[in-house]
């Protein structure tokens, strides 16, 4: 059975000119241990599927449609107290800005044992000890001595190492890291990314990992779901996507990294930009910058479909189906 | 630390100079001494004897440098109206104007912090709303007339508590204290919530403000995320960082509350520091002007000092030297 279920999801905004749907009709599974990457323009939804999973939208953000299960038990309509046991205990979180994520008036073993002790029966001197062996684990030399130190005694690749600690000290089952290292020197991210993976493995941690790093999540993930205004393009594993996208707008986000084994001329670019969420177009919300356009694409609205060993919202796989 | 608070009292030493020249010029341009005190009828030998007895045919920085040199002990010579040394009539005051400043500005911490955390948590709650309505009146009613409208509800209708005075007090050495007998606790309820309701309305605003402006940031978000419950962090991680400002403000309105309970105490008659010096201006008494005025100098210096003290302990980022490197 899947670990993480999403079935449909919409939120909505209300807002004085109208309601905004921020996502729409998001579907995807997450497998005990599996890593699933996250990928798409700013503004596409993808940190917005990571703040709903969590229960922490921001209001007035709503969930107004479809479902979230974790181990088939319905998580999205919790009462507040009861989806908080659930955060950082099955569901831990990574946010994307060490230097901001940590209290700046606590040490990091204050924060690391006070998450411990709400989520496990064990006491302060324990989880101390614990939190000790956390920060060897991520990689904080002299974890022992450093344990008392405030977060700006450390590096901002350190801070996402605690940060990282932090979200896994409870043991949680889920990992929703949000960009864990956009904001981090591109030296570190390697780093970090490495260990976050060794780590989720070693653990058999789940993994939602939402960045727009092509190369973090051809690195890291097993599958990929490909995210446009507010809905799922495509998904699929990590390999066919990056190698053979279906989706005419994975296929533009591919073919705009460059390869590093060979040269070529120009990167593609995809143009125009992302529609505003107040005016996505009618059908498929990417027709209008589709090279592949159709009649079909500016009328009707493609679900998810096979295509191949991916699955595509795009009209050019609807042979065969109904 | 110990090098940062000689550097503070250092830095402190020129306030108090000023301050004293300032005091020292009230009684060159302040009213003439002389003619207050020998009154209406006197010789010119009689002047004459009185301005060498108080030293004032001396050139001007010699009669500063006797002034500061006395000052520095504790010394303001003799209180023009009732002929007795400053100093002791200060020490004499000062208990009861500082026992109602720290009863002000301790109601004013414990009401107004606790009501400006709720106010910034639940901002559209009916109570948030009363709250907030109800400290535009602390805001906007004048002192003194909150004053005489307590007066009037729990003195004069009620009849429950005293309407001036001090009540009976305790003598503690040479301080006296309205803490420990029932009519002192009675007398010392309405002019304390006088003094501290406007500092509890600005104390609940900027708790509010700033635990609005706390509750956005990330690491309130990422301490939700861990699953942290509501209490560790509303009042553990989302207080404390709100401490900062709150620290500074209600240091300053200390001293304000010291400075000027003037009103306060001239509504109730309390026997303070501030009824004291109301007194004196009216008779151009001006040792004990010069004396109030360098005391209340010290006392916001002094709070500064603390203030800055709180800041080192509250917000580790201040505490330089200590880091660790990266």
């Amino acid at each position: 059975m899947s670990l993480l279920q999403v079935k449909n999801l919409r939120v909505e905004f209300p807002t004085r000119r109208g309601t905004l749907v921020a996502l729409d009709d998001v579907s995807f599974d997450i497998a005990p241990g599996e890593v699933l990457g996250v990928v798409g323009e700013s503004g596409a939804g993808k940190s917005m599927t990571g703040a709903a999973i969590i229960g922490l939208l921001e209001p007035p953000g709503r969930i107004a449609k479809g479902e979230i299960l974790l181990e088939g038990r319905r998580i999205d309509n919790l009462p507040y107290e009861q989806m908080r046991r659930i955060r950082g205990r099955e569901i831990g979180a990574i946010f994307q800005d060490p230097l901001t994520t940590l209290n700046p008036l606590y040490t990091i073993g204050r924060q690391l044992v006070e998450t411990m002790t709400t989520h496990l029966p064990i006491t302060p001197a324990e989880a101390r000890e614990k939190a000790i062996g956390w920060l060897e684990l991520v990689g904080i030399p002299a974890a022992r001595e450093r344990i008392d130190s405030y977060p700006h005694e450390f590096s901002g690749g350190m801070r996402q190492r605690v940060v990282i600690a932090l979200a896994l000290c409870a043991e949680p089952k889920l990992i929703v890291a949000d960009e864990p290292t956009t904001a981090l020197d591109v030296s570190i991210q390697a780093q970090v990314i490495a260990m976050l993976k060794t780590l989720a493995r070693e653990k058999g941690t789940a993994m939602m990992l939402v960045t727009h790093d092509m190369g973090v999540i051809a690195e890291t993930a097993d599958r990929v779901a490909v995210m446009y205004a507010g809905r799922i393009a495509e998904i699929g594993p990590v390999r066919e996507v990056v190698r053979q996208a279906r989706h005419p707008y994975s296929q533009g986000l591919m073919g705009s990294i460059p390869p590093l084994d060979r040269r070529v001329e120009r990167l593609q670019q995809i143009d125009g930009a992302m529609p505003r969420l107040t005016a996505i177009p009618k059908g498929c919300a990417y027709n209008p910058r589709c090279p592949k356009v159709f009649s079909r694409c500016a009328v009707e609205r493609p679900e998810l479909m096979d295509a191949g060993t991916t699955r595509a919202a795009c009209w050019l796989y609807a042979e065969g189906q109904s | 630390m110990f090098s940062f608070i000689v550097s503070r009292i250092l830095q402190a030493l020129p306030v108090m100079f000023v301050v004293s020249l300032i005091s020292f010029a009230m009684f060159a341009y302040v009213g003439d001494p002389v003619a207050i005190m020998l009154g209406q009828d006197f010789t010119e030998a009689q002047r004459e004897a009185l301005v060498r007895d108080l030293g004032l045919d001396q050139p001007f920085f010699v009669q500063f440098a006797t002034f500061l040199g006395n000052a520095v002990q504790g010394e303001f010579g003799l209180s023009y109206r009732l002929s007795r040394p400053v100093a002791e009539l200060i020490a004499e005051r000062a208990p009861a104007t500082l026992e109602l400043a720290l009863t002000a500005a301790f109601i004013a911490l414990m009401i107004g912090v606790p009501m400006g955390v709720y106010t910034g948590l639940y901002r559209n709650s009916w109570l948030s709303r009363f709250f907030l309505t109800f400290s535009l009146v602390g805001v906007s009613l004048p002192t003194f007339l909150i004053g005489i409208l307590l007066i009037l509800t729990f003195s004069v209708w009620l009849g429950w508590l005293p309407s001036f005075g001090r009540g009976d007090v305790t003598r503690l050495g040479w301080w006296s204290s309205g803490f420990f007998t029932w009519s002192g606790i009675k007398a010392l309820i309405l002019p304390a919530i006088t003094l501290g309701l406007f500092q509890l309305t600005l104390i609940m605003r900027l708790v509010r403000s700033e635990m609005m402006e706390v509750l956005r940031t990330d690491y309130i978000k990422f301490a939700r995320a861990r699953g942290l419950s509501n209490r560790a962090i509303n009042f553990g991680h989302a207080l404390k960082n709100t401490l900062v400002p709150v620290i500074t403000i209600a240091g300053l309105q200390l001293g304000g509350i010291i400075a000027f309970a003037i009103v306060t105490e001239t509504v109730f008659q309390w026997p303070g520091m501030g009824l004291l010096f109301i007194q004196s201006v009216g008779a151009a008494d001006i040792p004990v002007m010069a004396a109030y005025l360098m005391l209340i100098a010290l006392v916001f210096v002094t709070i500064n000092l603390i203030v800055d003290l709180l800041y080192y302990a509250v917000d580790p980022r201040l505490r330089v030297g200590r880091g660790k490197g990266h």
